[in-house]
């Protein structure tokens, strides 16, 4: 893995949040040209990574360099050059909802390009025969289903050929067919465009059967890493929690609180 | 103690608050002139905010104007000068009821539907999603709002006062026998140009002031059903604070 070259170079990253550290000293490469997943319980920072990935929030410390640029020092104007190479899929799809399929897949080249008509309607049919939903090129995005909405929202993401395509939370809320048509689809996007895929996810069995290699996180640190096998054969405690679904563990079932039988005898006054 | 500490610390708020608003409009400002080149989105916007208020607005401005007609003949029926309702229906539809009402209206049908309509692209990533797609959400979407507001209300403030005049007329002397000749020269001898300005400023301030605070509210709305209620509420109760007491303030620098 080490060979490869990275498109996303995180160094002792510290980022925090009103004064509690979501991460602190984390080290992360995401190799080019391949699917990275990257899990983790809830709360551990995964969406918050996403966010410092794609420069909508900034870190405090450390170094993120993503495609070659410095996220820390990116101004306004580079941040809107760099976002050009980029796709991002929103957990539910964020389609603008007062546009239909084909304008919300045209709205990046209407808003960035000055193609003709005929090239913009070629470009989007493409993309949305890629996702199997030129048919419903004439809906309006109330008319969609959650799966169905993803898969446009996916076209819409690719339609100016990014170089990194990231998804947040792609699995959640889907039914089992239209989450294989999701998972096939960020494996064929991945290796027939060339792009480089990033999937936030904590769907361990779903995205195991697409990812090249997996990040594992938890309690805003890197605790394990490796391909899904690796992953599944991995001994530490932390990890066979979160890939067997286990309640209790490293990963404690309670949230923390005071002595449970002191607070139920507490008098009323005390709260 | 504590209340000169809390009254302080509102005052802070309130000032800071204040400042975010202006620095919001002047960065609203700055966008406007590459927004005016794709005047298409504004004219939508002008349709939302403007032709779709329409009805309510020519509803209200007729009846305000039949009140008119009636109160305006008791009180100068006293003097004997019912001849002169024409002049003073007009004088009060030009300058206060028309800018002033329609700015209430505006802040209720079209201020609502903005915060709304801005909170819930907030709360279901479509602003979001435009910054990823290197989109500025505020030059695609809100400055173009904010303008078809800006354009709209001084529009809707003058079919306002046109109906409102008609409803003086039709109470004044269809119903209540007013000379009609009378009614009508003595309106256009008494309303100069400087009551019409005053009333072309007064609801070109309210339309920038309804927008803003309507787009500012939706555009920083809590991404949750609740945040966005609370910012629709918000806009109708500042709205009106702020067009009454601007009104105020125009008023006596009119005079």
């Amino acid at each position: 893995m080490n060979q490869e070259t990275s498109i996303v170079e995180i160094r002792n990253l510290g980022y925090s949040v009103s004064g509690r550290a979501i991460f602190d000293g984390l080290d992360m490469d995401i190799p080019r040209g391949r699917v990275t997943a990257v899990m983790g319980p809830s709360g551990t920072g995964k969406t918050t990574l996403l966010r410092l990935i794609t420069g909508q929030v900034r870190a405090d410390s450390g170094t993120l360099q993503v495609a070659g640029e410095d996220m820390r020092s990116l101004r306004r104007a580079g941040l809107y050059v760099l976002r050009r190479r980029m796709g991002m899929l929103f957990q539910n799809g964020a389609l603008l909802t007062d546009l239909s399929v084909f304008e919300n897949v045209a709205f990046p080249l209407r808003e960035h390009t000055d193609l003709p008509e005929r090239l913009v309607r070629q470009l989007v049919l493409t993309k949305l025969q890629a996702v199997g939903l030129r048919g419903a090129a004439e809906l309006m995005p109330a008319e969609l289903s959650g799966g169905m909405s993803r898969r446009v929202a996916l076209a819409r993401a690719i339609v100016m050929d990014p170089e990194i395509l990231i998804y947040d939370e792609p699995f959640v809320g889907l039914d089992p067919i239209s989450m294989g048509v999701i998972l096939r689809l960020i494996r064929r996007l991945n290796d027939t465009l060339g792009l480089t895929s990033i999937v936030v996810s904590h769907d361990v069995r779903e995205i195991s059967t697409v990812a090249d290699n997996v990040f594992l996180l938890s309690g805003g640190k890197v605790v394990a890493r490796g391909t899904p096998q690796e992953l599944r054969a991995n001994p530490s405690e932390v990890v066979r929690q979160f890939v067997g679904g286990l309640a209790d563990g490293p990963v404690p079932f309670h949230y923390p609180a005071t002595d449970y039988f002191g607070e139920l005898l507490a008098r009323g006054e005390d709260h | 103690m504590n209340v000169i500490k809390e009254l302080w610390q509102s005052l802070i708020d309130g000032l800071v608050g204040l400042g975010a608003v202006v620095r919001f409009l002047l960065r609203l400002v700055v966008l406007t002139p590459s927004a005016l080149l794709r005047f298409d989105l504004i004219v939508q916007q002008i349709y939302n905010a403007g032709a779709l208020s329409l009805v309510i607005i020519m509803l209200s401005g007729l009846f305000v104007g039949m009140v008119l007609g009636l109160q305006g003949f008791q009180l100068l029926q006293r003097f004997g000068s019912e001849e002169s309702l024409g002049v003073a229906a007009t004088i009060g539809l030009v300058k206060e009821l028309g800018p002033v009402v329609t700015a209430l209206l505006f802040a209720g049908r079209a201020g609502t539907a903005l915060a709304s309509e801005l909170g819930l692209m907030r709360a279901t990533d479509q602003l979001s999603a435009m910054e990823m797609m290197a989109v500025d959400p505020i030059k695609r979407v809100v400055v173009p709002r904010f303008l078809g507001g800006v354009i709209a209300m001084p529009l809707l403030a003058g079919i306002f006062s046109l109906i409102g005049i008609y409803g003086a007329q039709l109470i004044g002397v269809q119903i209540m026998h007013v000379d009609s000749g009378s009614f009508w020269s003595q309106m256009r001898a008494g309303v100069g140009l400087t009551d019409i300005n005053e009333g072309i400023v007064k609801s070109i301030i309210f339309g920038v002031a309804c927008s803003l605070i309507a787009v500012y509210e939706g555009y920083y709305a809590t991404p949750t059903a609740a945040g966005v209620g609370r910012a629709t509420t918000r806009t109708v109760v500042t709205s009106a604070v702020v067009i009454l007491f601007l009104d105020y303030l125009l008023t006596a620098a009119f005079l």
